[in-house]
């Protein structure tokens, strides 16, 4: 098979049951899912928000709790939404949108979420630029850099970003088999590095861990220039970060193969080794590395881990960064596709890789990290509050469900107007009352629930069917 | 033959987590465990391809 042939293929059973529901035969059990989300949340994402708590002043005892509780209700989340709307509509996040808020928001939502896509595959390739620039002794970037501070960092993360952007535009299948392989031998490399630094924290028994874990490793002082966290930020960050996944609906796509809803729970394996263990694990590292070189204000996860567990460590920011990165890239470009599909996707590949890359030289993209994936999670957010409401309740209050593909409409109104002013009312808070972007979905999921409704009060117009009860989706009228 | 490949991999995983156990123990020294880690990084990373995703494509 040749390669053009290979990638059309691929793209067909990427779109499988994408526009119907799942079927009965195609259903997997629960245990199928445990694995699935233990590789995708170790990734490299986790070698830079682990340090970033204890850069941020997190105390241990608000981390452990903080974390426990937050990845708590994430699982949570990812049951009783998530899971259960899975479960019933058994479609894509895409189409479910798409059918109730048309295909032309559709098509804005998917632009929006390349760019994000594009700015996290971003901070992967630069993760992995600060393992790969070990052996030429690359000058590191600090916490507080935003411009590229060496043209050796440019050159670095330019080539890094070549070969993700060729591999992504012809060899996805195989990178996703490769992320399958490396994903436990990850999360050992992580809990191994972490252990073997202990006795260089001072920690020569179980007895000596939390009175280290407290003085020094995550002491709740933060560094030069880094806002303080506290126990709240840290379970809003633990529930938030993945936002976009659990509350905002994205994760229908693999949860709508699920036998039941409580699939949803399977989430506890990836957020409890990723978001907990491995967080804690990679900060310890760094608490270390701050340790020996006196707070310096160095960032980079390649060296740290290569001085806890050799060439092992190196290598394992390098696969976590590229793992993410390039999955990340090749969403991006499909997304971006969506507008065109008769855009040719390696082009798009390109285009998208060549955007990523450069958005890779800025290091304020890994700095800061913690607010970039709060902000994506938070703009994603409201549309998963519409599917929510859609779903459950639109029939109930004698609204029409699945408007736009009811009523014919490419752009249903009330959807648009509920992103837009949800958004809005949380840059509200944000720029005029404080409140910090990690706090920020709570709230403003209530909003985007409430707007829905009236928007949808106020813009949805009475429909008849022709062929009334027979088949809902055929021929629409809408009364003026 | 396919259960010594999963033998294998599993010991590479093994002898990638153990090491630094013992150092905390200690019994070997960084340096012994860091050169471990990397063996036992190889030795998973040559023997998981050929069963890992094999039993996957299978269980699909």
């Amino acid at each position: 098979m040749n390669k053009s042939t290979s990638l059309v293929a691929k793209l067909n059973a990427i779109n499988e049951y994408e526009r119907q529901p799942i079927p009965e035969s195609k259903l997997k059990s629960w245990k199928k899912f445990i694995g699935t989300y233990a590789g995708e949340h170790t990734a490299g994402t986790e070698f830079v928000l682990g340090p970033l708590f204890v850069a941020h002043g997190a105390s241990a005892i608000d981390l452990v709790t903080g974390l426990l509780i937050g990845n708590v209700l994430a699982v949570l989340s990812w049951a009783f939404f998530t899971g259960k709307i899975a479960a019933k509509t058994r479609l894509t996040l895409y189409y479910q949108l798409e059918k109730i808020a048309g295909s032309k928001f559709t098509l804005i939502y998917n632009l929006v979420n390349a760019g994000l896509f594009c700015f996290l595959a971003g901070a992967m390739i630069a993760v992995s630029a600060t393992a790969v620039g070990i052996p030429f002794n690359l000058e590191m970037p600090t916490l507080t850099d935003i411009l590229p501070n060496s043209l050796g960092w440019i050159l670095t993360v330019f080539a890094i970003g070549a070969i993700t952007t060729v591999v992504a535009m012809f060899g996805f299948e195989q990178v996703s088999k490769f992320a399958n392989i490396a994903a436990p031998w990850m999360i050992m490399v992580f809990i191994a590095a972490a252990v073997g630094v202990l006795p260089r924290l001072g920690i020569n028994s179980l007895a000596d861990f939390w009175p280290v874990a407290k003085n020094t490793i995550w002491t709740g002082v933060p560094l030069e220039g880094q806002s303080q966290f506290t126990f709240w930020h840290i379970t809003f960050f633990a529930w938030f970060c993945n936002m976009a996944m659990h509350i905002g609906m994205a994760d229908m796509s693999i949860l709508r193969y699920a036998k039941k809803w409580t699939a949803g729970f399977s989430t506890a394996s990836g957020v409890f080794l990723g978001h907990y263990i491995a967080w804690i694990a990679s900060g310890i590292l760094y608490s270390l590395f701050l340790l020996e070189s006196n707070n310096s204000l160095t960032f980079a996860p390649g060296p740290i881990a290569y001085e806890a567990a050799g060439i092992a460590g190196a290598v394992c920011v390098v696969i976590a960064g590229w793992t993410t990165a390039n999955p990340t890239l090749y969403r991006a470009g499909l997304a971006i596709q969506s507008i065109n599909p008769n855009w040719k996707t390696w082009k798009v590949t390109l285009f998208v890789g060549l955007f990523t890359t450069i958005a890779a030289c800025f290091p304020a993209l890994v700095m800061r990290l913690l607010e970039f994936v709060a902000l994506y999670g938070l703009i994603l957010m409201p549309v998963g509050a519409v599917i929510f409401i859609d779903v459950y309740f639109m029939e109930r209050w004698g609204l029409v469900k699945n408007y736009a593909l009811e009523s014919g409409k490419k752009l249903n109104p009330a959807v648009a107007f509920t992103w837009i002013l949800t958004l809005g009312f949380c840059l509200v808070l944000n720029l005029f009352a404080d409140v910090e972007i990690f706090f920020l979905g709570l709230p403003g999921w209530f909003v985007a629930v409430i707007a829905y409704l009236i928007f949808s009060k106020l813009f949805q117009k009475p429909i008849v069917f022709k062929t009334q009860k027979v088949n809902l989706t055929s021929e629409p009228i809408l009364n003026h | 033959m396919k259960r010594l490949i999963i033998i294998t991999s599993i010991l590479g995983l093994i002898t990638t987590i153990v090491p630094p156990f013992l150092v905390f123990t200690n019994q070997i020294d960084p340096s012994t465990s860091k050169t471990l880690m990397l063996i036992g990084t190889v030795v998973w990373f040559i023997s998981a391809p050929l069963w890992l995703n094999k039993k996957e494509q299978e269980s699909v």
